[in-house]
């Protein structure tokens, strides 16, 4: 009966979809202001009626419905709790459903929070989530119905698979979905903007704050996947270069260039084209990843289900979406009124080489990514391209990134001087040399690259302090002074302050782990002991244990530090017997600057067992650091000139056309 | 059940650091070697992972290979080449430099140089053009500047 | 017009892009199919030892020997392996094919016992136990099949079992073309 419920809403929605992607367009250009309120009742009903549906699937999952197909091929009555709920969207169908639910939230969102908007702006938004909706809506009850009943119902499901089953990667596809989908609204605002044929800074200041959140939570989904993988798959790397991997990294990528350069069309109303390009770039990567993953055109781990069928659908979408909006772009952004004009050594100068090296990063990755789908249609010659290609190429690009990330908030808008505003930074440029050497001494010389890279790290770090500082006069007028301007200063610049710091200990985090760790691997006994780093770690035991829907094998290793314990590990390897798959479960021990990881290889009592050591500098900084630099996005959303008061709107000095 | 889960074991792969002890040479300069080449290697029946990283059989047979030739006295070259023989570009991770490559490897950082040159020239254009020198100010605006400033 | 041009390219390269993934999908590119670098090339060499009790190594010599010849990679493990050994029964029967068999990571008397239960084509086999030939015949698993002209040159290819279809479109007239 649920499920049936379920299902009729979806189709409902699908309805209401359709009617609020067409009749809110028609009201705009009409000026038909009850057209355009209708945007705002059919969101908030399209949002109910996707609830009401997801709500239906989650009912299913958690009861175990084993009628309904989806229930059947993903879960099983063993499964704890929380992996029932996390499964709703652990599959194909599920987390389409997610992503329909996430974007009709977003369109109501809009409807409630976008009253400061002007009507025509948010019907013509509100009405391009809807058809994007009506998109997905679509895909879902044509070609991927997670309501499918099985008759008859079997008496229990194929499980989730393993891998699955854990806290950070059930909540990894939420945070992600909550930033693509997000990236549909400035997506919407940048179509919206084009039809309406004006973007102003009262357009970018409408529009940050949910580009904001999609970064924010984008940020957040990225780490959280990365973490995974990093104690997951048991040898300390964080970060492989897989296909889905990139196809998160490039939306993220481009909204990070449009966050940027959305401030300079808010503060010198410049930069338009390239602003709503990367509007419509941002959203565009987020589906390109959609399909990359569901199609099986590239091999991936992460992959679902490949089905040619589906991924036409998708491809057919993206077209849509992407086409519609780059044809749109095409026809419409010339006709853009250009903004102020500036020196190319200025602050719009320093974003605009923020965005050519942002947007080069995220065509470096598209490139590798695709290259080898491109050669083998057209060549047959097949080519693997791998974490060595984009560490010759993405990190080297970094550096002027890195560099000038610093130098930009010293440059005034519109026409400044180089020299005065590296000035201001040689305390910082001194401090990373230093670093630099420091770090490669520490380590006997190993890795300089490694030790440069570091240095950049810490020039992000102290350059952003030191422009923190500069801002509040520290040092150079009194504490009291310094206090007041911190009460002063805009959220929106803490958050910048915050978010570019942040990147720093994420780039020392990254760089330390991947180029300074050190390893053992070592075949134990019980009751044997080895020295490690420093540690005495002895292998106590190895047992049997039973989880919910698992039988584990699980070591017990006794750290010592200078004869005195430390701390005990307890990796494990999980049978999952349903499935019959193997998932390790390491052992970590942080004290934040550093991870102690130990991995429970095979073995058995009388050849011991594989044990795997693994001593990771500064890692935790690299998920520290990005949550941060969510937090730093976070502060900059919590700016109040966000919520009240945009710059009014200069009367149109020519109608649109 | 021990049993069980020993037998079980063996026929799934599990993702990790799949270098055994068994396999790690005796001259550390020769293994780390090893790891650097293994990591750049291909698992050709895996999605996307090294054979230093894949658990599978002909991992374990392209590592013992890497070392046999390391052991042998080839070079790191040497050794992709053997391997590259035997299973094309596609084992290597890092894809060769050749004109079938040329695209992949200069792509983006031609992007980024065309569109660069592109942007300075149109700054350079428009400051010939004098649009961006400022204009002297003429006297009513000379006489209102002083007004301004006085106060 | 050259400002326009310009505003055209990001819709220019998506349809480059998007045509290219239409490809893919329209000829069903399996992206994990990689083919084998020996097709057009000289057999690898052979030299292992003999699978079947009393028989002599396994060498090139068959390979040499101015007939077609298959070779195939099996094991006594292997699933699909059994799925085709059928075909392979027919071929060496009927067609008189010149089939030389090679057990990959197979212990011998499993191997011999698996040969003499479904029956045993091989004019000549071998036995690789550690895998090393096969790592030079670039193999990823078993079954694999790998047609040879007489002249020792690798013509044709099959990863995973072969098919009836394979065998009448591919293995059939390859062995009656290449004399």
């Amino acid at each position: 009966m649920i499920p049936e419920l379920g299902h009729f809403s979806l189709i409902l929605a699908l309805a209401v979809a359709l009617v609020q992607g067409t009749l809110p367009l028609l009201g705009a250009s009409r000026g038909d202001a009850r057209l355009m309120a209708l945007g705002r009742t059919a969101a908030l009903t399209q949002a109910f009626l996707v609830i009401l549906a997801f709500g239906a699937l989650t009912q299913a999952y958690v009861t175990s419905d084993f009628s309904v197909a989806n229930v059947v091929a993903n879960s099983h009555s063993a499964k704890p709790l929380i992996y029932k709920i996390s499964g709703v969207w652990g599959n194909h169908e599920g987390s389409m459903l997610l992503w329909a639910l996430i974007l009709s939230l977003f369109g109501a969102a809009v409807a409630i929070f976008g009253a400061n908007l002007p009507d025509t702006l948010r019907s013509r938004v509100l009405a391009i989530q809807a058809l994007i909706g009506v998109g997905f809506l679509a895909f879902l009850l044509f070609t991927s119905n997670p309501f499918e009943r099985l008759s008859p119902a079997p008496p229990d499901g194929n499980g989730l698979n393993p891998l699955l089953q854990d806290p950070g990667l059930a909540f990894h596809p939420p945070l992600l979905y909550l930033g693509y989908v997000g990236f549909s609204v400035t997506y919407a605002f940048a179509i919206a903007a084009l039809l309406e044929g004006r973007v102003d800074a009262a357009w970018a200041r409408w529009v940050r704050p949910w580009t904001l959140a999609a970064w924010c939570f984008l940020t957040l989904g990225i780490a959280l996947g990365s973490w995974w993988a990093y104690y997951i798959l048991g040898w300390g790397g964080f970060w492989f270069w897989d296909p889905v991997e990139n196809a998160s990294l490039m939306p993220w990528l481009a909204g990070t260039a449009l966050l940027h350069s959305a401030i300079v069309v808010e503060k010198r109303d410049s930069l338009k084209s390239w602003t709503v390009l990367l509007a419509i770039l941002a959203f565009s990567l987020s589906l390109l990843g959609t399909f990359l993953v569901r199609s099986g055109v590239l091999t991936s781990v992460h992959a679902f289900a490949q089905d040619p069928a589906r991924g036409m659908f998708i491809l057919a979408f993206l077209l849509a979406v992407t086409g519609g909006g780059l044809a749109l772009y095409a026809w419409r952004a010339p006709k853009l009124m250009p903004g102020g004009l500036f020196q190319p050594i200025s602050r719009e100068g320093a974003l605009i080489l923020n965005n050519l090296l942002l947007c080069t990063l995220a065509a470096t990755v598209l490139l590798g990514t695709l290259y080898p789908l491109f050669l083998d249609l057209l060549t047959g010659n097949k080519v693997s391209v791998g974490p060595p290609f984009f560490n010759a190429t993405f990190v080297p690009i970094c550096a002027p990134l890195f560099a000038a990330l610093c130098v930009g908030p010293f440059l005034g808008w519109k026409r400044a001087e180089l020299w005065p505003a590296l000035m201001q930074l040689r305390v910082a440029f001194i401090v990373s040399v230093i670093a630099a050497i420091v770090a490669s001494y520490a380590v006997d010389g190993r890795a300089t690259l490694a030790a440069i890279a570091f240095g950049f790290g810490v020039w992000l770090i102290v350059g952003s302090l030191v422009e923190f500082a500069g801002r509040l006069r520290l040092g150079r007028a009194p504490f009291a002074d310094s206090l007041r301007r911190l009460k002063a200063t805009p959220r929106a610049s803490l958050g910048m302050t915050i978010a570019h710091t942040a990147l720093g200990f994420v780039v020392l985090g990254a760089v330390a782990t991947s180029a300074w760790h050190l390893e053992l691997m070592h075949t134990m006994k019980p009751g044997e002991t080895v020295t490690f780093a420093g540690y005495q770690v002895t292998l106590q035991k190895v047992e049997e244990v039973k989880g919910a829907n698992y039988i584990a094998e699980r070591a017990t290793l006794a750290v010592a530090y200078d004869g005195r314990p430390y701390t005990t590990m307890q990796p494990e390897r999980r049978l999952f017997l349903v499935q019959r798959r193997q998932v390790a479960e390491t052992a970590i021990h942080t004290n934040l600057l550093r991870d102690f990881y130990v991995t429970l290889g095979e073995g058995d009592a009388n050849g011991g067992w594989v044990i795997r050591l693994y001593l990771n500098p500064l890692a935790p900084w690299i998920w520290l650091g990005a949550a941060f630099c969510a937090l730093g996005g976070f502060v900059s959303l919590s700016d109040r000139r966000l919520r009240i008061g945009a710059p009014s709107r200069r009367p149109v000095a020519q109608p649109a056309e | 059940m021990r049993r069980a889960i020993a037998l079980l074991a063996l026929l799934f792969t599990l993702p990790a650091l799949a270098v055994e002890p068994s396999e790690v040479l005796a001259d550390p300069a020769l293994e780390a070697r090893a790891r650097t080449i293994g990591q750049a290697l291909r698992c050709v029946v895996c999605q996307n992972q090294s054979i230093d990283d894949s658990a599978a059989e002909v991992a374990h047979d392209m590592r013992r290979a890497v070392r046999e030739r390391l052991t042998a006295g080839d070079s790191n070259d040497q050794v992709f080449a053997f391997m590259v023989a035997r299973y094309g570009d596609y084992v290597l991770l890092k894809p060769p430099f050749k004109t079938g490559t040329l695209v992949l490897w200069l792509g983006a950082p031609l992007l980024l140089l065309l569109a660069g040159s592109a942007l300075l020239l149109a700054a350079r254009r428009r400051q010939r053009a004098g649009l961006a020198a400022p204009q002297p100010l003429s006297d009513e605006e000379r006489r209102r500047l002083d007004a301004l400033l006085r106060r | 017009m050259q400002r326009r041009l310009l505003f055209l390219l990001p819709l220019l390269t998506l349809a480059l892009m998007a045509g290219f993934f239409a490809w893919s999908l329209l000829v069903g590119r399996d992206p994990a199919a990689i083919g084998s670098v020996l097709v057009g090339r000289p057999a690898p060499r052979l030299d292992l030892p003999a699978l079947r009790a009393g028989d002599p190594p396994l060498t090139d010599a068959l390979l040499k020997s101015g007939k077609p010849v298959l070779v195939n990679f099996f094991a006594s493990w292997c699933a699909p392996c059994l799925a085709e050994h059928p075909l392979f029964t027919r071929l060496g029967e009927r067609e008189g094919a010149v089939i030389i068999g090679i057990a990959w990571k197979n212990k011998r008397d499993e191997a011999e016992a698996w040969l003499k239960r479904l029956g045993d084509p091989f004019k000549s086999a071998g036995l690789d136990l550690d895998g090393k030939t096969g790592l030079d015949w670039g193999l990823s698993g078993v079954p694999e099949t790998y047609a040879i002209d007489g002249n020792g040159i690798v013509r044709m290819h099959f990863r995973g079992p072969i098919t009836e279809r394979d065998l009448n479109e591919s293995i059939l007239p390859f062995l009656k073309g290449a004399k």
